[in-house]
This record gives structure tokens, sequence and C-alpha cells, in this order.
């Protein structure tokens, strides 16, 4: 392509020689536009009086907040009804004041600044970054005469010294820093979950008779001895169990291992990302996942059949004791919850 | 000394005794029980009159003994009190296929005509009757302890607020706002289609009414942080800062990019 056929649009030119035509002239800056407020004293004395009508918007907003704070009482014989009446009418108007206050201020200085201040166009030329010749010569001299009297390269005494010190220097903070917190241990892969451990209601607590659960019920239960510690919090997350009986002839050979005539226990933690697995739909006997929708079958041992789960949820065996409670056979017989690195 | 004692030995004397014991008898016992003696021939009335309802409206599905077909469960065992929460609220006889039935605003039956059919149900084996008025009564529950049980056992379908969540494959778990004392507590007992059962060994019928009177709590007390976005979480808070708030953030960005005219 030795032309351009853009010369109608006048895009560009390319000469014989496959240079650029220095057809282009600096168009220079655009011829200034006046504002309406610079040619129309009208329009400026109205520009004044938004201006004037923002600030004293804000002005309102911190007499509102005000008002707002000290006039909107909680004290008082209220019912609960009305103290959270209060505590929402006191949000809404500290909220709408405040906003008030503050945007009002703002888009009051920005209009201002928009409108009335000067808006010509200045033009100031940037200077060379570049330093001068001599400048540069003399840095590099003060830093050659420095290295030169620190006498580095005569002294190798002082400079390996320095340098063992400079290597021991960040070792006190990698003590320091391993002892911020305790190290996990084998907490991932341990569960609150011992042989003989009564299932007790999670909320309200108290042992559960086998007899006593109808076919299609679901009971949250942890391990007994859980509830009245409120400082064991980690302990109770790793517990939470699921509890759930079926028709016997409704599960496989797989969850029929481990349950009681019917009744079937796993554990509450998503393997997936921990989620507490509560959605247990009664006539599909699917257990779902309320974070990523992870789905299980309790009747196949709660393998997963949707989602991003990649391992089933795992079991708790149970049985029942001498007085018709149910007992967990044995603990957990592999870590509860999503995977770890460590994990076996 | 009187005519009747001077003829006690009379032979119909003995006769005349047991005639008038026998008749004193009676009139006390009607006297004493006359509404039970009322009752049982009224509730034959609507168990049959129930039955009637039955072959009519459900026996198309549920079989003409109520025994189910492969597509509608059998009803024998499910009490009265499933009759008069599917029934009750709409959700049978069921409108049309699909994941799940629907409370509907149309209830196609008056309470005395629900009330028959659920006799007819209830007297087909022993299963959960339709809770008394006092043991639903949000006033007499603990809203506190509603609450804690509330968070473990129902909220993870039902969501924190009772405002209802998805299930899997377009099955859900309802909002509980518009839903009765009584059909909140019949749903617990009867664990009607996705719910499980929460009888009352699992959850005691005080603590049934704890629940109730959470629920009543949460759904008539106001908002306190302002709009509640419908208290479903994230999801409607997300849209609305992005929507409402990014919107009229970009809308500052041009204000303040644009020149005064």
């Amino acid at each position: 392509m030795t032309t351009s056929d853009h010369d109608s649009t006048g895009l560009a030119t390319v000469e014989p020689g496959g240079e650029l035509a220095e057809r282009f002239e600096n168009p220079g800056l655009p011829a200034h536009r006046h504002r309406m407020a610079d040619v129309d004293p009208q329009a400026a004395r109205r520009a004044e009086r938004q201006v004037a009508t923002l600030f004293g918007l804000s002005a309102v907003g911190t007499i509102l907040t005000l008002v707002a704070y000290f006039a909107v009482k909680f004290e008082g014989d209220l019912t609960d009804n009305e103290y959270l009446s209060r505590v929402q009418l006191s949000n809404i108007l500290l909220g709408t004041g405040l906003f008030l206050a503050l945007f009002g201020i703002g888009a009051g200085a920005v209009h201002w600044a928009k409108t009335l201040m000067p808006d010509e166009e200045r033009i100031e030329l940037r200077h060379d970054q570049r330093g001068s010749d001599e400048d540069r010569a003399d840095a590099v001299a003060i830093l050659k005469e420095g290295a030169a009297e620190s006498g580095l390269g005569r002294r190798p005494l002082i400079r390996n010294s320095l340098i063992a010190a400079m290597a021991l220097v960040p070792l006190p903070a990698v003590a320091l820093l391993r002892d911020t917190g305790p190290m996990p241990g084998r907490q991932l892969e341990t569960s609150p979950w011992k042989k003989g451990d009564r299932l007790v209601r999670d909320a309200g607590g108290g042992p559960i008779k086998a007899a006593d659960i109808q076919v299609g019920s679901v009971v949250h239960v942890m391990p007994d001895g859980l509830q009245e510690t409120g400082a064991k919090l980690e302990e109770r997350a790793k517990g939470a169990v699921l509890l759930v009986r079926l028709n016997p002839a409704d599960l496989n050979e797989a969850a029929t291992a481990g349950s009681y005539d019917g009744i079937v226990a796993y554990s509450k933690i998503c393997t997936h990302m921990g989620c507490p697995v509560g959605l247990y739909e009664q006539q599909t006997h699917h257990l779902l996942c309320p974070c990523h929708q992870s789905t299980f079958d309790v009747t196949k041992n709660c393998e997963v059949i949707f989602g991003p789960a990649r391992r089933p949820l795992p079991k708790l065996a149970i049985t029942v004791d001498d007085e018709g409670y149910l007992v967990a056979k044995d603990g957990f017989t592999e870590p509860i919850g999503p995977s770890f690195w460590e994990r076996a | 000394m009187t005519a009747l004692a001077a003829r006690r030995r009379h032979p119909m004397a003995t006769a005349v005794l047991v005639l008038l014991s026998l008749v004193v008898i009676g009139v006390l016992y009607a006297l004493a029980v006359p509404g039970k003696a009322a009752a049982v021939p009224a509730a034959a009335d609507d168990v049959a009159a129930g039955k009637q309802l039955f072959l009519a409206n459900c026996a198309t599905c549920h079989g003409t003994n109520a025994e189910g077909r492969a597509y509608a469960p059998s009803l024998v065992g499910v009490g009265a009190a499933a009759v008069d929460f599917q029934v009750g609220t709409g959700r049978m006889p069921l409108q049309a296929t699909g994941p799940q039935a629907p409370a509907s605003g149309n209830v196609r039956y008056t309470e005395d005509e629900i009330k028959q059919m659920a006799a007819y149900v209830a007297s087909l084996a022993p299963g959960p009757a339709v809770p008394a008025a006092d043991a639903v009564d949000p006033a007499k529950g603990s809203a506190e302890r509603g609450g804690d049980l509330f968070r473990t056992n129902c909220a993870m379908c039902h969501n924190f607020a009772a405002n209802g969540g998805a299930l899997t494959r377009g099955k859900y778990a309802p909002n509980l706002n518009g839903t009765t004392p009584t059909d909140i507590y019949e749903a617990m007992l009867t664990g009607p289609q996705s719910m499980p059962v929460f009888s009352d060994s699992n959850i005691s019928p005080e603590n049934k009414r704890d629940i109730i009177a959470w629920v009543r709590t949460i759904k008539t007390q106001p908002s306190p942080g302002g709009l509640s976005l419908g208290g479903i979480g994230p999801v409607s808070e997300g849209l609305a800062a992005w929507v409402v708030g990014l919107v009229a953030l970009i809308g500052c960005a041009v204000w303040l990019g644009a020149k005064a005219s």
C-alpha cells in the first residue's frame, strides 16, 4: 500500500517513503466558552442563590440531626414495639439529617466552583525532569567518596560481622509471631463426639428416646455436656448433628450401617464450606445446604447428588443405651466439615 | 301403719320396686350425662357427611378408602390436623400439578365441611387432632424461648425472620406472614409436603406455642433499621445497594465531571 484511499476522510496519508505526512497543525485549545453565569448577571445571581440554598439545606440537616437526637426519647414505660418504632424513627431522622448536612456542603461547594469561580484555561509548561550534567556528576562523586571512606573493602571483618548480625535480626520476629496464637494442632480432625455420648436436643436440651421419634422427624442434636458450657462454642460448632428418622426400608445398605431402626445421624457441617446443612425434605429425603445448594441423599448414606460438595456428610453411628435413650456408638470416624491441607 | 306399709308383703311388691328403681336410675342417668348422649350421634353424622365429601372431592386421587395412590399419599392415620391444614389453607384439593401444592386464598369448603372431612379421616386411624384454641394462643407463649427453638429447628428453611426460602427443584418453604397460629401448630405436628414432622416428643406443645408466639412477635414488630426490604437477607439488600446506591454515586460522579452550562 503506497497511497491511502482514506484521503477523502482526511484520516491518514502515507507517502511513498512510508513516513506519515506532517499534515496536522496543532489545533490548540478550543475557544473558551463562557458560562451563563459569566455573561448574564441574572444567571449569576441565580447560581448564587442555588449555592446558598444548598448550604442552607446543610444547616437544616444539622439542626434536624440535633433535634432528632434530643427529641426522640427511648426512656419511659414503652412496650417493645413502641421502643422499636422509636429506634426506627430515630435512625431515619438521624440518617436523613446527617445526609443533608454533609451532602449540602459538598454539593454547594461543587456547584459554587462550577458556576461562579473563574474557569479560564491557563497554560503552564512543564520543567525538564532530568538534572543538569554537573549535578549528576556531583552526586556520583559524593557516593563514591562515601564508599571509600567507610573502608568496607579494606576491613572484611566489619563487613562479615555486619552481614551476620543482619541475618540474625529477623529471628526474634519469627519466634514472637509464632506465639501470637495457639497452633491449630489436631482440632480440625477431632470432634466432641465420643463413644457412649447421649444425643441431646440442641435447643431445649434433654436426651432423646428412640421410641419417641416419629418417622419423618428431624431433631437437631448435640453431644451431652455441651449445653451449659457457653465457652465451648467451637466444640458446639463441630458437634452439630442432624438426626432423621425414615422408614427403614428406604435406607440402602450403606445408610443402614450405624443406624438404629431407621434413625440416622449425620454431621450438620457441610463438607464443602462448612455451612450448617439443615434443609431436610421429608418426601424426597434430600438434605440441602443453604449456602451453595449441595444436596445429599439421606437414603444413600448422604451421598452428594448435586452441588459443589465432593464428600458425603460424615455419619455418626448410633445405638440405644439400657434406658432406651439414643447414644453414639462411636465418635466420627473421619474429620467433619470442609477439606483442609493436612486432611488424610 | 299406713296402707303402703301394710302391703309390703304383697307378691307384686318386688316387681314394683325393681321397676321403680329402673325408672329412677334411667332418669338420673339421662340428666347426668346429656352432653355425651347428644354428641355421639352428631360426630357420627360428621363422619358420614365427611365420607360423602371425601368420596366426591378427594377419592379420585387419594382412593375411595383414602388408601393413597402412586401420586397421592395415603390419608390413613394423618389425623384431623392434616386435613384442617391442607384443606383449610387452600392447598388441597390440589389446583394443578407442580413441585408443591401452594397455599391459596381459594378455600373451597366451609369450616363445617372441613370439620366433617377431618372427622372422617380421623375416624380411619388415630392421628393428630386439631389443636385447641388455648394450645396455639401466642399470648400464652414465650417469644424468647420460641426464638431459640425457631432458629435451631425452623430458620434454615423458613428464614431467620420467617419469610420463607427456596428448597430444591422448585419446592420452597413458605413465608409465615399470613399463617394462622393453628396452621403453624398443625404444620409442625403433621409435617406437610417437604416439611419434617415435629411431633410432641420432639417439640413439646408448650414449645410449639412459644414458637407461635415468636413468629407473631417477629411479624408484628417494626423494623428498627428502617426499610426491611423483605427481610430475606443479603439478596435484596445487595440489590438495593447496587442499584440505588451505585446509581446515585455514578450520578454524582457524572455531575462532578460535567461542565456547567
